[in-house]
């Protein structure tokens, strides 16, 4: 359309300038045609190092474009629009002009072609995104954001260091393949898993997310784990411990959300399950597998971003999001109903939609390549993926017992915005090729055959049995949905059971060492805020005991020196 | 004309002080001070085309040959340095003039702008001489200049901070001359260049030793190395803003050039890493003042006084650098004079700006401040992410350089601690953003209004330079490599 060199992120951060500076429907205006504009522009560029300057000793790539980074940014500028339209509605420049922000610096990292300009957009993802949570204006929500930035900002420290060491080593930051081995790339890889929601390291996600507004939730679903998906599959494609580590994202997830209550963070810990899916694929390496993981982004972006908003819209009518408080909505809101059980059957992947096309992808990789056991497990998450998500999100939010709520259909935006990602999400089930096209690896591959669709319905259908049945026979208690799936017992009731004992004495031991250790640091924290701002080292000394401090000094430095 | 250019440099201000005397005015002496700053500013980026083209230019005062008279040596650390402190000094001029109306009365005026250009003529000696004797005399101009100006604040605790600095900076100063007088005895010459040369033959005796133990203490003292810092906080707090801005960006600097030039230029780099303890000494001290004042920073009240510990750590990041001995170490040392002197301006500006609205810098009446103030409030942030290490801004660039030197000698422990560091430099900012931005306004600070164009201008100047800086650093990461390589190349 105009100068190629222009990175892609910068449209964003000028429309943010502009909708700073603007109010109104001029705003509004702007916040919908960036991303199209941008969009526009993006389509124009061709592939290879577009714009680099010289820093320090090495090259900033700040624009480099390939068939991976181009597939990121496509969907980041589809989602930054459809985010856009839902949140139109919002009269809050913070969450406006820190929406663009933040979509501009994810389309920003993903075109970064060092490692540099990466960590730069990085810490940006973090600093904007966490006025999408602080935009809620509450006590919970402000300590929410700070923890999530403390933990972000961590992840970029990390990262930084793990750039350095990595220059150090390889004099050179080009971001390209860079696989496990010495400490440069441990670090990033960990520096990588904290963004991507890795097990142990998640807990910003699900604590964060729900806490956010209800339009800053989607934004956020859309952007900060789907950069790290792309880091990792750039970095680090064929890492076996990315299979176990994306089997356990895949499946841990299931037992939270089964019991979890809010139904925004059900959806937050469906969201590490599905990005278990994506660091399996990218984990086995192939050209098949990486395929499916970043399509399954893809996908994922336009589906979980479908869920989020409905349950967004929800919030919004009601002002409850809690599954218990819930339920008969379909009478009010008949169109976000239809809408969310769009997302919620792409999600679950039923055949002709979305879903399907791209996790299936995932699964053959996983069975072509030997990991069997990947695959049966992954096989029992998707299940619960269809139980919690597929079901449980619109069956109490829609359905189950009717709680009385009478609203009304959501703002005309939010409904337009849902819209276009269910027609997307129908459009890819229906019409794969147009995604399989964009991907970075040409394979050939059909996901409509007998088997993979035979597979999948049955397992839907057993799934959907399962649920029937228990809530037929009263064991799916809707108001408090706690217990529901016999695995769940077992890590409820039997592990308890055996464990107990052994873990008592461990936790005795350990409750003991703990205690003796946080004194100690709390005495010391205690002791330093005690005495601050007039403690020991910053108390106006008097000019005699600096003198003290000059001979002291002296004194040392002359023996040392005569040693 | 254009080979007087070294003592130019110093003479302008020198005689630009007394004419303040007889203009009286303090608004004539405002412009007229300005102006002589400017022309100081010309001369010192003359000087280093100069020595780009000429190589190390040796002036020589009165006409006397070296030995018996004073030279002036310019080489490419002290044209660096020297157009550092100019146009440092030049920017903050610029913003004097509205900051001082606000802070003393219009009579004193006068009186501070002749400290302030004696004070500037001080380090421009510092750096122009090449002298050992000069070094002292003029060490002693500045300091006598800067305890005036810090006795002009109007906090009437600033007496008390600027009688301690005199009793320390005289301490200082003592011990310097005693490093010299030894120096003088041992050899019998004061010329830094004759020195270097006539050390070689005495340099293993006791008396150069200890020379150097008296020499190095006392250059510790007046650049604030920790535990020697104890007279700086106060200092900076308490003395008029614009003082502050001036003393934290050159002074301390100029102080760490002493360092550089005796340990490499005079001793040399053979004799001083090898043969006394000085990367233990200074690794060690400059560690734990980057830690340990950090961490007091954090818990300050008075936001110019954190500051004032931020600029002790940000020191321990310069003696690290130099202790650890190796090219890429002097490098970011170097950078980091620079880099840390266009931080602390951008910073301390736009706290003179806080005071010239709200008449303090208490952590507390900053409640609210990002909405009512949010220029000097942006500035404030970015020197605080260029404090830390941000990317595009200069901080990034000397930490960059600071990390590679600790990997390159295999310290990584120190590398990380080095980033513990900045990890506690987010802490104490952190504090103040916290404050301006997610705290309302206390109930009588409720209508402030933005800081004046005339600092505020000076202050984004400064920011502006820190994302220049950062992104295209041909200029001084060239410069300083160049430099570090220079000051290797005289090993002897």
């Amino acid at each position: 359309m105009w100068m190629p060199e222009l990175p892609a992120f910068v449209p964003f951060f000028i429309g943010a300038v502009l909708a700073l500076v603007t109010s109104g429907k001029v705003r509004q205006a702007i916040l919908l045609i960036t991303p199209v504009l941008s969009g526009l522009h993006l389509l124009t560029v061709p592939v290879g190092t577009i714009l680099s300057f010289d820093f320090l000793s090495f090259q900033l790539q700040v624009f480099e474009v390939d068939k991976l980074s181009l597939l990121f940014g496509y969907i980041f500028h589809i989602a930054a629009f459809i985010c856009m339209l839902f949140a139109l509605h919002v009269k809050d420049t913070l969450q406006q002009v820190s929406g663009l922000l933040y979509a501009g610096s994810a389309i920003g990292a993903v075109f970064a072609g060092d490692l540099i300009t990466l960590f730069i957009f990085w810490e940006l993802l973090a600093v904007t995104s966490v006025f999408l949570i602080w935009a809620r204006r509450t006590e919970r929500s402000y300590i929410a954001g700070l923890r999530y930035l403390i933990i972000q900002v961590l992840s970029g420290v990390i990262l930084l260091v793990g750039i350095i060491f990595y220059a150090y080593k390889n004099q050179s930051i080009d971001f390209e393949f860079i696989g496990l081995g010495d400490t440069a790339s441990w670090l990033i890889f960990i520096a990588f898993g904290i963004k991507c929601a890795f097990p142990m390291l998640h807990n910003w996600l699900t604590d964060a997310y729900p806490e956010a507004t209800p339009t800053g939730t989607v934004f956020l679903s859309a952007f900060t784990t789907k950069v790290a998906v792309y880091a990792l599959a750039r970095a680090y494609p064929g890492t076996e411990l990315l299979i176990y580590i994306g089997v356990i994202m895949a499946c841990f997830p299931i037992f939270f959300a089964v019991i979890e209550n809010d139904l925004r963070r059900v959806l937050a810990y469906s969201m590490i399950n599905q990005i278990g899916f994506m660091v399996v694929g990218i984990g086995i390496g192939t050209a098949l597998a990486v395929n499916g993981a970043v399509s399954h982004a893809f996908n994922d972006i336009l589906f979980k971003g479908l869920l989020f908003m409905s349950m967004g819209a929800v919030l919004h009518m009601t002002g409850k999001i809690d599954g218990s408080r819930l339920g008969g909505l379909y009478k009010t809101m008949p169109k976000t109903a239809i809408l969310c059980m769009v997302g919620a059957a792409s999600i679950s992947a039923f055949p002709l939609f979305s879903g399907f096309v791209s996790k299936s992808m995932v699964m053959s990789a996983a069975l072509n390549n030997g990991y069997g056991w990947a695959w049966a497990l992954l096989l029992f998450s998707a299940a619960g993926v269809f139980h919690h998500a597929g079901i449980k999100i619109p069956y109490f939010a829609f359905f189950a017992h009717d709680s009385g709520i009478r609203t009304s259909e959501p703002p005309k935006n939010m409904l337009m915005a849902m819209s276009i990602a269910a027609v997307l999400c129908i459009a890819i089930g229906v019409y794969p090729q147009a995604l399989y096209s964009l991907l970075p690896f040409d394979t050939g591959y059909n996901p409509y055959d007998a088997t993979h669709v035979l597979t999948q319905t049955q397992l839907l259908f057993f799934s959907a049995l399962a649920f029937v049945w228990l809530n037929l026979r009263g064991m799916y208690p809707p108001e408090l949905p706690s217990v529901n799936l016999d695995i769940d017992w077992i890590y409820r009731r039997l592990f308890p059971a055996i464990l107990t004992p052994f873990f008592s004495t461990f936790w005795a031991i350990d409750r003991a060492v703990r205690r003796v250790f946080m004194r100690g640091v709390n005495g010391l924290l205690d002791m330093i805020s005690r005495h601050e701002p007039d403690g020991i080292l910053s108390r106006t000394q008097l000019s005699g005991s600096m003198v003290v401090w000059v001979t002291i000094v002296l004194a040392v430095y002359l023996i040392l020196s005569f040693w | 004309m254009i080979q007087h250019l070294p003592i130019l440099q110093v003479i302008i201000p020198l005689l630009a002080a007394p004419i303040c005397f007889i203009l009286r005015e303090a608004k004539l002496v405002r412009w007229f001070v300005l102006l002589a700053n400017i022309m100081a500013f010309v001369v010192s980026i003359m000087l280093l085309q100069q020595v780009n083209v000429h190589g190390t230019l040796v002036y020589t005062l009165g006409g006397w040959e070296a030995p018996i008279g004073i030279e002036y040596r310019i080489d490419e650390l002290n044209a660096y340095l020297l157009i550092l402190v100019t146009s440092i000094s030049t920017v903050t001029l610029m913003a004097a003039g509205s900051s001082l109306n606000k802070e003393m009365k219009e009579s004193k005026q006068t009186y501070f702008y002749i400290a302030y250009m004696l004070c500037l003529t001080g380090l421009l000696g510092i750096l122009a001489t090449g002298d050992a004797f000069n070094v002292f005399v003029f060490l002693e101009i500045s300091s006598l200049a800067s305890y005036t100006m810090i006795a002009m604040g109007n906090d009437r605790r600033s007496l008390w901070a600027s009688y301690q600095y005199l009793i320390m900076g005289t301490i200082g100063a003592t011990f310097i001359l005693i490093g010299i007088g030894l120096m003088y005895m041992m050899t019998g010459t004061l010329n830094m260049h004759d020195l270097a040369e006539r050390l070689v033959e005495v340099e293993q005796t006791k008396t150069v030793f200890t020379a150097f133990a008296f020499f190095l203490v006392g250059v510790c003292l007046k650049l604030a190395l920790f535990p020697l810092h104890l007279w700086l906080p106060n200092a900076y707090a308490y003395a008029p803003s614009i003082a502050t801005v001036f003393l934290a960006a050159t002074a301390t600097k100029v102080a760490i050039y002493i360092l550089l030039r005796f340990i490499f230029s005079v001793y040399g780099f053979e004799f001083s890493f090898s043969h006394l303890p000085l990367t233990e000494i200074l690794v060690s001290l400059g560690l734990v003042g980057i830690i340990a004042a950090s961490i007091v920073a954090i818990y300050q009240t008075n936001v110019k006084r954190l500051f004032a510990y931020s600029s002790v750590s940000q020191i321990g990041y310069m003696i690290l650098g130099l202790g650890i001995g190796n090219k890429t170490g002097l490098t970011a040392t170097l950078l980091h004079l620079f880099n840390h002197a266009l931080m602390k301006s951008a910073i301390f500006l736009a706290l003179a700006g806080v005071v010239y609205r709200i008449g303090n810098v208490n952590i507390k009446n900053f409640a609210g401040l990002g909405r009512q103030m949010p220029w000097t409030m942006a500035a404030i942030v970015i020197g605080g992410l260029s404090l830390i290490g941000v990317p595009l801004t200069v901080g990034f660039v000397s930490k960059w350089y600071l990390v590679l030197a600790l990997l390159e000698n295999g310290w990584w422990p120190i590398a990380v601690l080095v980033l513990v560091g900045s990890l506690l430099a987010i802490a104490y900012i952190w504090r103040i953003v916290e404050v301006a931005y997610f705290k309302a306004p206390l109930q009588n600070n409720q209508s402030h209004k933005e800081a004046p164009p005339a600092i505020l201008i000076p202050a984004w100047i400064f920011v502006i330079a820190n994302f220049y800086f950062g992104i295209d650093t041909s200029f001084t990461a060239g410069l300083s490599e160049r430099t570090a390589e220079l000051l290797f190349g005289v090993v002897k």
